[in-house]
């Protein structure tokens, strides 16, 4: 089952476009890394996938229905912003008592049960708390709607290393419990790895790759060897990036077949690796393959 | 019962630690015929792991017929990789050790005699494929 | 979202009302009932007439504006519009409880203002009246009966749509702000005057109904340009023009009174008004007649009606634009 499906998603800001020509189905139940350098178009997506943003080109679909659409459809997406926005004169009972109003699937015993467990007091004015706290507040407003999907624009920035992963905690639990989809946005490698099993890489407004992490992961090799020119490699093997030596040549490559060249050494890539590669390649707007032929 | 770590550094996903951790622990006895393991939601809310990669761990450990899920109730060991490799292991070990003497005989430091172990691995495991 | 709006607009809203009690004190006691010098009341009729003109504004302002550009400012508007509940309803809400709110204080404000002035608009007494405008007039029609709440209604979605399209408070508030103001201008200027058709009047001119001269720097001294003439009681003058036998404006006016006015002197007190009116009173014997149209005073009322209708109007058009533009707010 799909949760999002875009089709030519494009949206243009004055001149430039921040996303342009997205063709997406990301699968509902799991847990999508949005991955690309500042200003990929990140945000955009996150925004036309909640209904904030009105798409310029193309369609989007989020739950079976056009983001924004209405009430129900609302109910099934929950969305929280970059910089995590709360009212600063709301308490934080406050906030919660205006979720459990606007939202028919309010879980009230996991927002306090939440709030409780971060240590919030609820008679604190929002406006008081720290970045991380307010953070907190913000996502435990989204998670407490019970969405089918929930989309996080940067949602641990600003959390220290321990709220972060009790974060992704609550998160995971929500995912395995209610099966919630995610998409979540992130500079944070290690995070993306230890919680998103679905990958999208964001670069110059387009999507550059995406796919399942560990089909992805087996599917791309580095491969070392003697200096040569990667022209000369077989068709199924479409590099991503490549770099020289005056001896040796190095090459990310991505293909579904074993490598048997006996000159190259064979190596597997982490994602870490994957994601760099591709973030610092950003190739010439068409897909790897094309660029070498 | 085992318990599951992560090690970021591990160049491993997950996905393919939490598997290697199984095996691990089946072949050095940890786990037995019959040991359940940990619940899916347990290893989520330990690890802040998605439950996802956890389920794909045991569905592979299932596939090779390591374990079985029965639903409901939890994920069981029914296989073993101890017993028979295992008794195998000491000549094979010891042989190692012969082999390693002699290279160290030879002049070859510890990074060496790893990359040489390593590309003749790869290399005689990619004729196997072929 | 009616528990988040009136959470949000409390504060504003009690202090408003509060400030309104507090006027409304003062003013009762300062109302002049039966005799006592009218000149006492100077103070408090311009008050009064200051509060309900700017209070629309300020309402529009201090309450539209802020209601839409702090969550705008803030990126509360992230948070709410991700609630389930549709930016329209959103929108709609803010305007539901808003607008009425905005117009209930208009109206209340111009009730109290409009019963202290009552002694003192209804004065049949022309002298008592001179040191205040009469109904009829722009400032004064803005400021008493029905009309306030149009106003405050208009101000306030004003600002709202204002604050939709420039997204930043301080900006919104002065657009919000100069907009009003000239809609206030435009509307006694081009508008009130001729949305009921203005009754025309052609009368004598006599010593006794004249009520000024205008003139202008000739070589030869003071050369009359043009006069006026008393209107009728309370009315809102709109043309005073002298005119010909044959009803052409005539502008400056005919040499038959070039010489009426006398050479500047020093002390004002030395100018005999008396007999410079009588010498313009001959224009009648020449068959110069003068030409008025006025809104009566009786017309206060519908006229007030079809002020509250306008900006009813107005708002309701204010408020579809908001609504189209809400769509592509971000």
């Amino acid at each position: 089952m799909t949760v999002l499906r875009a089709r030519d998603l494009g949206r243009k800001y004055r001149r430039r476009w921040a996303l342009t020509g997205c063709d997406l189905d990301l699968p509902a139940g799991h847990v999508t890394g949005l991955v690309g350098p500042n200003g990929a178009g990140k945000s955009t997506l996150l925004g036309l996938a909640a209904g904030m943003v009105e798409p310029s080109s193309g369609t989007i679909e989020v739950c079976g229905d056009v983001p924004g659409s209405g009430p129900a459809q609302l109910a099934k997406v929950g969305f929280v912003a970059q910089h995590t926005p709360v009212y600063a004169n709301l308490t934080v009972a406050e906030h919660l008592r205006l979720g459990a109003h606007l939202n028919p699937g309010w879980d009230d015993g996991l927002a306090r049960d939440r709030i409780a467990r971060i240590g919030l007091d609820p008679a604190l004015p929002a406006g008081k708390l720290s970045g991380g706290q307010r953070a907190q507040l913000a996502l435990t407003l989204g998670i407490a709607k019970r969405p089918e999907l929930l989309l996080l624009d940067e949602p641990v920035a600003s959390l220290d290393p321990v709220a972060r992963r009790e974060f992704l905690r609550d998160l995971m639990e929500s995912v395995a419990e209610h099966g919630l989809s995610v998409v979540m946005s992130s500079h944070l490698i290690g995070d993306l790895e230890r919680v998103c099993d679905h990958l999208v890489v964001l670069v110059d407004a387009r999507v550059r790759i995406t796919g399942e992490v560990e089909h992805l992961l087996a599917t791309h090799r580095r491969l070392t060897g003697p200096r040569r020119d990667v022209g000369t490699l077989p068709a199924d093997q479409h590099v991503v990036s490549v770099s020289h030596t005056d001896r040796q040549t190095s090459v990310l490559v991505r293909t579904e077949a074993p490598v048997l060249d006996p000159a190259w050494d064979v190596g597997e890539v982490d994602l870490e690796d994957l994601l760099l590669a591709y973030m610092s390649n950003p190739g010439t707007g068409r897909p790897p393959l094309e660029v070498v032929r | 019962m085992i318990e599951f770590h992560l090690d970021g550094k591990s160049g491993l996903s997950p996905y393919q630690q939490l598997v290697r951790q199984v095996r691990h622990a089946l072949r050095l006895g940890l786990l037995r015929e019959g040991d359940q393991l940990p619940k899916v939601k347990d290893v989520v809310a330990d690890l802040a792991i998605n439950p996802n990669t956890v389920l794909k761990a045991y569905r592979e450990l299932e596939h090779d017929g390591l374990v079985a899920a029965r639903p409901g109730v939890g994920t069981f060991v029914t296989g073993t990789l101890s017993g028979t490799s295992l008794a195998a292991l000491a000549p094979l070990r010891q042989d190692l050790r012969r082999w390693l003497a002699k290279a160290r005989r030879a002049g070859l430091d510890e990074e060496s005699v790893e990359a040489l172990f390593l590309t003749t691995f790869r290399s005689a495991s990619r004729e196997d494929i072929a | 979202m009616t528990w988040l709006t009136w959470r949000q607009l409390r504060f504003p809203l009690v202090s408003v009302y509060a400030a309104l009690a507090v006027v409304t004190a003062l003013l009762a006691g300062t109302r002049l009932v039966g005799g006592g010098d009218p000149g006492d009341g100077e103070f408090w009729y311009s008050a009064g007439l200051f509060a309900v003109n700017g209070l629309p504004v300020l309402l529009g302002v201090f309450w539209g504006v802020p209601m839409i550009t702090r969550e705008l400012e803030a990126g509360t508007h992230n948070l709410v519009w991700n609630q389930s509940v549709t930016r329209t309803r959103w929108l709609a809400v803010k305007l539901g409880i808003g607008v009425p709110a905005a117009a209930l204080t208009a109206g209340l404000l111009s009730l109290v203002v409009t019963w202290w002035a009552d002694p003192i608009d209804t004065s049949p007494v022309p002298e008592r009246v001179r040191n205040f405008g009469r109904l009829m007039t722009p400032v004064v029609f803005a400021a008493r009966g029905i009309a306030p709440v149009g106003y405050a209604a208009f101000a306030f979605v004003l600002g709202i749509a204002v604050a939709i399209l420039l997204r930043r408070t301080v900006t919104a508030m002065a657009v919000t702000l100069v907009v009003y103001v000239a809609v206030q201008l435009a509307v006694p200027l081009a508008v009130r005057p001729h949305v009921l058709p203005p009754v025309g009047d052609t009368v004598a001119i006599t010593a006794a109904n004249i009520a000024g001269i205008q003139a202008e720097e000739g070589s030869g001294g003071d050369v009359p340009e043009a006069l006026t003439v008393r209107g009728p009681a309370g009315a809102w003058v709109l043309t005073n023009e002298t005119v010909d036998a044959n009803g052409a404006v005539v502008r400056p006016l005919p040499a038959v009174v070039g010489g009426c006015l006398p050479p500047p002197v020093e002390n004002a007190h030395d100018v005999d008004l008396a007999q410079i009116r009588a010498c313009f009173a001959r224009l009648s014997d020449h068959g110069y007649r003068q030409h008025l149209t006025y809104q009566p005073a009786s017309r206060f009322w519908p006229l007030q009606w079809v002020e509250l209708a306008l900006f009813g109007v107005l708002s309701a058009l204010v408020t579809w634009f908001c609504f189209v533009r809400l769509r592509r707010l971000s």
